[in-house]
């Protein structure tokens, strides 16, 4: 280890000292006014640590002896990451302070489960890889959990938990195996030896098992079991926690070890990746038209999506691996407007998630209807909105590199997707109801949907410039 | 054949034979004596590999903490086992077809293994036998691997501040001892001397 590592993994270091003093703090200092300080000085840090992976000079080289990388595609991922974690730790607040959940270890385990996203996205072996992802998911565990007086809540814990360890002891399971077979963990190592010694059948069963643990992580189909029953019996906020920033590192090292690992054996893995993206794309969006639980409708809507960004990651190409980044991050946009909305669904101060409780919202607030429909409008890949060229970046990439009938598919799944997303469109202005909501929301939650909405519209002229960062980054990966 | 491979048959032939008896015997304090017994197989082996800390190791941290803690979890929750075995019959199939098929897949990878990298030496002898475990692991743990060891560190970290949001009560209505205050106690002002009569109350 020399001062350079320490420079190089210097943000995460932040993180980490920051998280063992506040919790070291907030334990003696046990009072509502600590955990306040805690919260917000954590959502500060962390768009602070954003800010200092953006402007670090110390990336391109690996550090711990090429355990950790900071590359583009790395800067790309984590600053998302960070910026989503703040989001949604803004929106939390006042949910936590209803129930009485404000309680410091909150922000901290967010924060703990965030840094196991920084090192699972920038990890340059196999072993970090694993510490990262348990790191993430252990953290993710505890707060599914978070309101444990309720039976739901943790029900989704344990589900969360069981299955999580079951898809971890896979990952772990296929590591060694590709260990076995190519004499590293590292990942450049893995590449140069399936480029001498062929991709030998230990090395094509570790993957796939690899890639079984990572697609649990992303909740792709056949991998998605769990997902319904955790968004729905988690707290909210923490339901909108794991749609994105979850999502986002699960892509990240999806595309970390498909092409730092096996980029050379690309026929190897495409069939498979292909398949996941299929079934997720329909099951996401046929499954979802039954949906009555507005949470349950938003993790098969999470699961199509990761569907459709799969698509991009079998293209194989530069131009796929761009348009998935463009797509996640345009997807989690969409998530925090949506979730600062559902947060806010309630009547007479009890939280309703029934989404037939959303008829004729637009006399309650013609506002907010609007810029939902915006968002859900945006979800389902209407033009002239951002979501919709988010999934025509995706489709071009996959014509481009002749998966001309996943394109057609795709588009297929979109349309029958937007059946769901325009019903609560519907519901809200032609909707008969019997109680409306109450439609109040805190300023905070207003700027982060209306702002989520807005970019959306915005997203149509330049798409916020990701183009440039995003090819930036697809070039780093796969050099 | 040699003493090691003796030795090796020896240890393995107890690893086997208590992992099978852990899965088959009825009496559930039974199964945690035969998994200790089976730890100390596994340690033997890790021995015969020269691994001496490891198998140190395995003694002191599965077969003290672990497995007693198993015997604990077993002696102490009223788990009915009748209960978790009835589905035994109705998944078995479906368990001996996946262990099959797993069964398969390792063999054919064991027939398509070649040991090249480990004949050009990219894999690293894990023993030098010129010096003792532990102090090879001395020399790694916060050299080399402090980034593992560090991240190890924080998920057990994580493991213990989980446990305590999840199962923490926090009593207000129980009284704790306070030192200072017992000790800066005023006796003038706690203690109140009455003088009283014979044959009258207070």
């Amino acid at each position: 280890m020399t001062h350079l590592d320490v420079l190089t993994i210097g943000p995460e270091l932040l993180l980490v000292i920051f998280c063992l003093i506040s919790l070291l703090v907030a334990s003696f200092y046990d009072s509502i006014n600590a955990s306040n300080l805690v919260f917000f000085s954590t959502i500060g840090l962390l768009i602070l640590v954003a800010f200092l992976i953006y402007i670090s000079p110390y990336k391109m080289m690996p550090a711990f002896g090429g355990a950790f990388v900071r590359d583009s595609f790395a800067q790309y991922f984590q600053i998302t990451i960070l910026l989503s974690v703040a989001a949604l730790l803004i929106l939390s607040k006042e949910y936590l302070v209803k129930y009485q959940l404000l309680k410091f270890e909150y922000p901290i385990l967010v924060a703990f489960s965030t840094l196991g996203m920084l090192i699972v996205v920038s990890s340059g072996n196999l072993l970090v890889l694993y510490l990262g992802i348990e790191i993430q998911s252990l953290s993710l565990y505890v707060i599914a959990t978070f309101r444990r007086n309720n039976l739901k809540s943790t029900e989704a814990g344990l589900k969360y938990f069981v299955l999580g360890s079951l898809s971890s002891g896979l990952m772990l399971f296929g590591s060694s195996l590709i260990y076995g077979s190519t004499g590293s963990i590292e990942f450049k190592e893995i590449y140069a030896a399936i480029n001498s010694g062929g991709f030998l059948l230990g090395i094509m069963a570790g993957l796939v098992f690899l890639i079984s643990g990572m697609a649990f992580k992303a909740s792709a189909v056949p991998f998605h079991m769990w997902t319904p029953d955790v968004y729905e019996g988690s707290p909210t906020p923490v339901t909108g926690f794991f749609a994105t920033a979850p999502k986002l590192a699960a892509m990240a090292i999806l595309l970390r070890v498909l092409f730092d690992c096996f980029g050379s054996a690309v026929e190897s893995w495409q069939q498979v990746i292909i398949i996941l993206s299929f079934c997720s794309m329909f099951l996401g969006s046929i499954a979802a038209i039954g949906q009555k639980n507005i949470k349950r409708l938003m993790a098969f809507s999470s699961i199509g999506h990761v569907g459709f960004a799969l698509i991009g990651v079998a293209c194989a190409t530069e131009e796929g691996i761009a348009a998935v980044l463009i797509y996640m991050v345009i997807y989690v946009i969409m998530n925090v407007g949506v979730f600062a909305f559902i947060l806010n669904m309630e009547r007479e101060g009890v939280a309703v998630t029934n989404i037939e409780s959303l008829a004729m919202y637009s006399d309650v607030s013609p506002g907010q209807a609007f810029f939902l429909a915006i968002l859900l409008f945006s979800l389902a890949g209407i033009p002239p909105l951002a979501g919709f060229f988010a999934k025509f970046y995706i489709f071009s990439a996959a014509i481009d590199s002749g998966l001309i009938w996943l394109a057609i598919s795709g588009g297929i799944a979109s349309v029958v997707a937007a059946f769901y997303y325009l019903r609560i469109v519907y519901l809200m202005y032609f909707g008969e109801s019997k109680e409306l909501l109450t439609g109040s929301m805190p300023v905070t939650h207003w700027i982060l949907f209306v702002g989520a909405a807005l970019l959306m519209l915005v997203g149509t002229v330049n798409l916020y410039g990701l183009d440039g960062p995003a090819k930036v980054a697809a070039f780093s990966l796969l050099n | 054949m040699q003493a090691s491979g003796v030795i090796f048959y020896f240890f393995s032939f107890i690893v086997v034979f208590s992992a099978t008896l852990v899965v088959v015997s009825r009496n559930p304090v039974h199964s945690v004596l035969w998994l200790i017994l089976t730890f100390f197989g596994a340690s033997g082996l890790f021995i015969l590999l020269g691994a001496e800390f490891l198998a140190l190791m395995l003694m002191i941290v599965y077969v003290g903490a672990v497995a007693v803690l198993f015997m604990f979890v077993v002696m102490m929750l009223n788990i009915n086992f009748r209960d978790l075995k009835s589905g035994f019959t109705r998944y078995l199939p479906v368990g001996l077809l996946i262990g099959l098929v797993l069964f398969v897949e390792l063999s054919l990878i064991f027939g398509d293994w070649i040991p090249i990298n480990f004949m050009n030496g990219s894999i690293q002898k894990a023993v030098d036998l010129e010096l003792e475990n532990t102090k090879q692991l001395g020399r790694v743990l916060y050299t080399d691997y402090i980034l593992y060891f560090q991240l190890a560190g924080i998920i057990l970290l994580i493991a213990m501040i989980g446990a305590i949001v999840l199962t923490h009560q926090r009593k207000r209505a129980v009284k704790r001892q306070d030192v200072l205050t017992q000790m800066y106690r005023d006796p003038e002002r706690s203690i109140e001397l009455k003088d009283i009569k014979p044959g009258q109350g207070l």
